[in-house]
């Protein structure tokens, strides 16, 4: 084994290490080789554990591909099409063509996209004033913005529900519920709680000594705010908007009961998944969901690219 | 002249009561004490970071009691330079004249003048990103300068550096503060620098302040 070399050096007393101080009575001498194996099952232990999740995922992402490709080429060799038509006979490519998935990717970029530009609008301000200042009812307004979060998504959508049966929400139900915007008022709920997160993170990390010196040079709150805090906090609000984003293209429970399932009308990517598996069309549905994996994977990696520093990632 | 009289801050549990300094005008005052002694609570009093209960603040003839920090007309420095990240080093020394709407040439020469004056010419397109601290510091002076104030205040500025760059730094504020002839108030723990810059030293313990040169 490559540690039997180190093994006797390790063993030798350290020249003088004692001298000058009296032996401490019993005890037993500290073995480097134990020392040694424990540290290597540690690590392993640990690499194990964590390991096993990350082994989850990849899993879950490779099946997702394989089956895919599986059912690509069932279909080719049934149909005994050339090779080359797998371009545009997999199952991927059969989902884009539906007019129906067309509709569903559209309204989730662009419910997406509101949902995530709305959070961003109120995140900024929420973090601000959670993180600048200290005022009476903090704590409670920090727990009710952890309500999103923590609340079964079924429930939310419920809620929204029940909300727009009270004035004034109610005045405007009809255009609401079971209505494209519901779709973007119920990503929102959700997302905006994970923006206001964010940014308050983002604003703790600012010093606010730079704030001050502003205000010291002539800036109103405003001004100190525009020129100096907002630069610094860019990379925050970048990853606040890809969050929300992300958080918003992953909602599904509110959809279901806020907005309903119509297809052509309310129906986005993660509605499309569940229609599909409900009519039988397992592959369509696996299809769709790895359309969802790679606009995650895109968001994933776009986030990791503007804040590779801010958020611990070097 | 900075002139704080009978000045009361209540600074969460801390408190200080009843303090009063006197640093005339053009002089370079220095404000020693221990950590948490309180003195850059009393600085930030002075700029207007903080609310005093009582007592009194004249900066050159006016009282700034109560006066809105943005125009007390009070240059500040802080301990770590608090430097824009966003911003180069010439959007530093031009921020306070942007703010006043200064003509871009006025703009300009003034940042020229002071680039000069704090030996950072080399710097003025540069990020704070990968400055050395005695460089953040002079852009920190720089840019509490620029705007030509009444009075400057630095709160430990040299506290984060080596002995030689203190050294240095000492002798460039000293070298600054006297052509610029700006009312200084200094805060610091360190002695050796207080030695070096202070015409008027004062000492703060157990909440009071005392001058120690010269002696009153």
């Amino acid at each position: 084994m490559s540690s039997h070399p180190e093994q006797p050096a390790a063993r030798e007393p350290i020249p003088d290490a004692n001298s000058g101080t009296s032996n401490i009575v019993g005890g037993r001498d500290l073995d480097a080789k134990q020392i040694a194996v424990s540290n290597v099952l540690f690590y392993l232990v640990f690499i194990v554990m964590g390991g096993t999740y990350v082994v989850l995922i990849v899993g879950m992402l490779l099946a997702d591909a394989a089956y895919m490709t599986e059912k690509t080429f069932d279909s080719l060799t049934s149909e005994g099409r050339s090779l080359l038509s797998v371009i545009s006979h997999n199952p991927i490519a059969t989902a884009l063509a539906d007019k129906r998935i067309q509709h569903s990717i559209w309204l989730s970029l662009i419910s997406c996209t509101m949902s995530a530009v709305i959070s961003v609008m109120i995140a900024i301000p929420m973090g601000y004033l959670i993180s600048r200042h200290e005022f009476r009812g903090k704590r409670f307004l920090d727990a009710v913005l952890d309500i999103p979060i923590i609340l079964p998504p079924l429930v939310i959508g419920l809620i929204l529900l029940i909300l727009f049966q009270f004035p004034p929400f109610r005045w405007i139900a009809r255009d609401v519920v079971y209505q494209v915007p519901s779709v973007v008022l119920a990503q929102f709920s959700v997302a905006c709680a994970f923006a206001v997160r964010t940014m308050k993170a983002t604003f703790d990390h600012i010093n606010p000594r730079c704030e001050d010196v502003a205000i010291t040079l002539g800036c109103s709150r405003a001004q100190a705010f525009g020129w100096v805090l907002l630069p610094e906090a860019e990379r925050g609000i970048l990853t606040a908007f890809t969050l929300a984003w992300a958080r918003s293209l992953g909602e599904f429970g509110p959809l279901l009961i806020f907005s309903g399932a119509t297809r052509m009308k309310t129906e986005v990517l993660s509605t499309s998944v569940f229609l599909e598996m409900n009519v039988g069309d397992i592959e369509a549905a696996v299809a769709v969901s790895f359309i969802m994996v790679m606009a995650a994977v895109v968001v994933l990696i776009l986030t990791r690219l503007i804040s590779p520093s801010q958020y611990g990632i070097q | 002249m900075i002139k704080i009289e009978n000045l009361s801050v209540q600074a969460g549990a801390f408190r200080i009561q009843d303090v009063s300094l006197t640093v005339p005008s053009g002089k370079y005052g220095v404000l020693m004490g221990k950590t948490g002694s309180g003195k850059t609570t009393i600085l930030e009093t002075v700029l207007g970071l903080r609310n005093a209960s009582t007592g009194r603040i004249v900066l050159g003839d006016l009282d700034v009691m109560g006066l809105n920090p943005a125009v007390r007309g009070v240059g500040y420095v802080p301990q770590d330079g608090a430097l824009f990240s966003s911003m180069t080093v010439r959007d530093h020394l031009d921020f306070a004249l942007m703010i006043r709407k200064v003509p871009r040439a006025g703009c300009q020469q003034r940042v020229e003048e002071l680039a000069n004056l704090l030996g950072i010419e080399h710097l003025l397109d540069r990020k704070p990103r990968g400055l050395s601290g005695g460089e953040r510091q002079r852009v920190a002076l720089g840019r509490a300068l620029s705007f030509q104030p009444k009075v400057l205040c630095l709160d430990e500025p040299l506290s984060a550096l080596d002995d030689d760059t203190r050294v240095r730094m000492c002798d460039l504020l000293s070298n600054v503060q006297k052509q610029t002839g700006t009312t200084t108030l200094h805060v610091t723990h360190n002695s050796d620098e207080a030695e070096r810059l202070a015409d008027f030293l004062f000492r703060i313990e157990d909440g009071q302040i005392r001058q120690v040169r010269p002696e009153p």
